[in-house]
Order: structure tokens, then C-alpha cells, then sequence
């Protein structure tokens, strides 16, 4: 569906750093631009340049943010490693970004410090897209995730939708969730109690009124749950590695998991996965996590170019 | 041998302080956070301060007091002490006369004035200035401008 020219307008410009930052209608704008890139695509942004700077490694989100760019007709330069920056020589960041400025027309910026994304963006007059700042942000993961979510069940809002891992140190869940508060669904938070979601994001919950359940067992879900987001549960986060082994089979979804649910439910995980999803759901009709990897370009061009003001029309 | 008794002290009889001429009266701060609020104010060794602890209040129960000489306290230390005795009151002192009377009240960003308590927020560079916003004022919640870590009242540090 095309974008109204007035939503359009309102995101040239703006910064990408947190989905906290944008409206209910905003959200839908950047999505239903990317909904029109899947039947359209011409060098909208050619000519355009992109600065790349990773002061972290991050080798998925940085090929598909280079391959929208790209398909798109821009090109992009930069660093995907600290070392090779200025930084490594006690640069600050404010300098790096308002050096790197004067050599393209929008900056990305993945950075290990949490707020990196926020303060680059003031310091530079450029639109910044925040491809990851520790572990607060990854704003376009969050879209590309809502924008498989509507994709898959036609809907963002009356769905069930179940998160399952580790649900209190996943950025990726933490901002799934706090965006899906802005439209009406109800949510089911599955977790080991070492992994429950933090208090503060339930206050927030709370105070929208969005309606959860929180748990720690698999099938306490409804049957005909729509979504089951699941996430990588890190041995890390477990000083016992007897737990962890628990938790871990505990969790892990497999074809006949998927038929306990009702048998139709939408499989959502934001990859890498290590025995979490069975792989012999890779070809269950609901399985969705390569699905979000393809989103993942295709909602990345509508980021690039809203901000850039670079509309198809 | 019956325990010692506390001197008598005749009824309707208050402690005595000497009145202010010049300075600021700080009143109704939570009981326990006088001496935090001193540090706060970060005032000379040469300014008298006097300070009363655990005052019996009908409002708050028991209260702390502050008085202090050829002081006029300004905004910004009246929004720090805001965020450790929120009904504080400030009453500006003049010639033995109150000019003034203020009553904190949290902004909507704090700057400069409090540390994040995240170790990985990009303020940990002493290059950036913090800033917070209120996000709550009846049971606080601050949330770091930049790593967007929600605060409660307990984790709050000052700079």
C-alpha cells in the first residue's frame, strides 16, 4: 500500500534511533513503504551515500543494510571494525560523526556503548540510523520484525502472540514488546524465572493496558496462539551449567511442540539460533525466521529512503 | 536503684534557634536525608549551617531541617534536592524576612546533574553530559536520555 505524501514528509530527516521516538502511524508508514518495495524497486537513491561505521562487528545487519542501500542505487563506505577508525587513537565519537558527514548523506552507526546511536545524532546535522547500541536499540530489527508479524496473520492487532527464552536480557524481545503496546494484542511471556522479563518493562505494560501472562511453562500458552517469538537462551546468563541444560530442552520448539499450539502458529526467531527451533521445522508453512532475514532488507530500504526523503513517487 | 530520669522539659517549650538574617530555611526535607542534602549544596567551611535531624512534624511525622547563613539556594540545587526530599520547601531569607518561598518541582529533563548508574551508557565518557527525563514523579522513574535505562529513586547517584 503507498505511502500518503504527508507520512512520507514527517521522516525525511529524521534520525532512526529508537522506536520509542515514533507513533503508532509513523511505524505503519515505514512499514507499508516497505510493503510497496516488494513489488517496486529502482535507483531511487542513486548518487546517495551511505556511511557505514561499526565500531563492533555485526556482519548480518551490516550486509543487509548495505544491500539495501545498494539495490536502491547508492553506494556505501565506511569501517565494519574500531581499529581501523579514529577512535582507536582516542578520537571521540561527536568527532568521528562530524568528520564522516562531509562524505555522504546519512550515517549508520552500530556501537558496543548504549545511547552511542542518540548521541551521534547530535552531533551531526545527517539523519543516524542506530544499527545496534549495546544492548538498549536495534530499531530496524524491531520493524522488519512487526512488518513479518503483519506480513504472516494480515493483522497487528487481536493476535496472540507468545515470547519464549530468555526474556530479560533480549533487546530484541524488550523492543518487539514495547512497540506491539501501541496496538492492541495479548501477550504471553514464557521464561525461566532467572530469565523473567525486567519489572520495569511490566510497569510499562501495566500502564498501557496491554493484557500479558506471564509464566514459566511452555504449554500454559493458549492453543491458538498466532506468534511464537523465540529467543537464544546464552549459557552465560547461568552459573550452574546443570540448569542451563535444563532450561535450554526445556524451550526448545519442535514439530510436535507446534501441533500442542494449535498447529498454526507464526515461528518467529531473530537468528542465529543454536538448538532452540528444531530444524525440522525449517519447512513447517509457519516458519518464519528467514522470512525476517528477506524483511530485513526490504523494510531497510523504506528506512533509507523515508529518511532520506527519497519517496517513489 | 530506680533508672535515671531525662530532665523534665517544660510543656509548650521548643528548641531554640537563633533566627536567620540573611540565607535560606530548607524544611519538610525526609527524615535521614539532611546530611545528603548538605553535600549537595557543597557549601564553605565559613557559612553556618544549622541542622536539625529527626524533628517531630505533624504533616511527615519526623523531618530534617536545614538553616544556613548567607545562602540563597538556586534552581538547580533546589532540582537536585528535589530528587532526594521531594516536598522539600525553600524559604528565602532577607533581613529576617522571608522574600521567597519555592517549592521543587522536577523538570522535565535533568542535565549534568546525575550520573547513570549503567556502566555501558555512552556517558560513562566524562566528555558527554547526562540528561534524564522524569518519567514518573509519584513513585520517580527517570530514564537515561541516551541509554534509555528507567532509574528508580534508590540508584539515583549525583555528578
Amino acid at each position: 500500500m503507498p505511502v500518503n505524501a504527508s507520512d512520507a514528509l514527517s521522516l525525511a530527516g529524521r534520525d532512526l534511533i529508537s522506536v520509542r521516538d515514533f507513533t503508532r502511524d509513523e511505524l505503519i508508514a515505514f512499514l507499508d513503504e516497505a510493503e510497496a518495495f516488494e513489488y517496486y524497486t529502482s535507483p531511487i537513491l542513486s548518487g546517495m551515500v551511505m556511511g557505514s561505521l561499526f565500531f563492533e562487528p555485526s556482519t548480518r545487519t551490516n550486509l543487509s543494510f548495505s544491500s539495501a542501500m545498494q539495490r536502491l542505487g547508492g553506494s556505501v563506505l565506511g569501517f565494519a571494525d574500531s581499529k581501523v577508525s579514529s577512535t582507536s587513537k582516542g578520537e571521540s565519537l561527536a568527532d568521528t560523526v562530524r568528520v564522516v558527514e562531509n562524505y555522504c548523506d546519512i550515517i549508520l552507526l552500530r556501537h558496543p556503548f548504549e545511547g552511542a546511536a542518540r548521541l551521534a545524532s547530535e552531533s551531526t546535522r545527517l539523519p543516524v540510523i542506530n544499527a545496534g547500541d549495546g544492548t538498549n536499540q536495534h530499531p530496524t530489527q524491531t520493524l522488519l520484525d512487526l512488518y513479518t508479524i503483519r506480513q504472516k496473520r494480515n493483522a497487528l492487532e487481536g493476535l496472540k502472540i507468545a515470547f519464549i527464552g530468555d526474556l530479560k536480557y533480549s533487546r530484541t524481545v524488550h523492543s518487539l514488546i514495547e512497540t506491539l503496546s501501541h496496538f492492541d494484542n495479548e501477550l504471553f511471556l514464557i521464561s525461566p524465572t532467572s530469565l523473567r522479563i525486567p519489572p520495569d518493562f511490566l510497569e510499562e505494560l501495566n500502564a498501557n493496558g496491554t493484557v500479558y501472562h506471564e509464566d514459566e511453562d511452555f504449554f500454559s500458552i493458549a492453543q491458538d496462539v498466532d506468534v511464537l517469538y523465540s529467543t537464544r537462551i546464552q549459557q552465560e546468563r547461568f552459573p550452574d551449567a546443570v540448569e542451563y541444560e535444563k532450561v535450554k530442552n526445556a524451550y526448545r520448539i519442535d514439530r510436535e511442540t507446534i501441533e500442542k499450539l494449535g498447529g498454526k502458529a507464526t515461528l518467529m526467531h531473530p537468528l542465529p539460533r543454536l538448538n532452540e527451533i528444531s530444524m525440522d521445522l525449517d519447512d513447517y508453512p509457519g516458519a518464519a525466521y528467514f522470512d525476517q532475514v528477506r524483511n530485513g532488507v526490504t523494510v531497510r530500504k523504506a528506512v533509507l529512503s523515508l529518511l532520506l526523503g527519497k519517496t517513489r513517487v | 536503684m530506680p533508672a535515671e530520669q531525662p530532665p523534665r522539659v517544660p510543656e509548650g517549650s521548643k528548641i531554640k534557634v537563633s533566627a536567620l538574617r540573611e540565607g535560606t530555611v530548607i524544611d519538610h526535607l525526609v527524615a535521614g536525608t539532611a546530611l545528603k542534602v548538605l553535600k549537595i549544596l557543597g557549601l564553605d567551611s565559613d557559612r553556618s549551617v544549622t541542622i536539625g535531624l529527626n524533628l517531630e512534624s505533624k504533616k511527615m511525622g519526623h523531618k530534617d531541617l536545614i538553616k544556613i547563613e548567607r545562602h540563597e539556594v538556586i534552581n538547580e540545587e533546589v532540582q537536585k534536592i528535589a530528587l532526594v526530599s521531594p516536598n522539600a520547601t525553600f524559604s528565602i531569607i532577607r533581613d529576617f524576612h522571608v522574600v521567597q518561598k519555592l517549592s521543587p518541582s522536577l523538570p522535565e529533563m535533568i542535565e549534568n546533574l546525575l550520573r547513570c548508574p549503567n556502566p555501558s551508557c555512552v556517558t560513562t565518557d566524562d566528555r558527554v553530559r547526562t540528561k534524564f527525563i522524569v518519567v514518573r514523579t509519584d513513585s520517580l522513574r527517570l530514564r537515561c536520555h541516551y541509554c534509555e535505562r528507567t532509574i528508580r529513586k534508590d540508584e539515583i547517584e549525583l555528578l
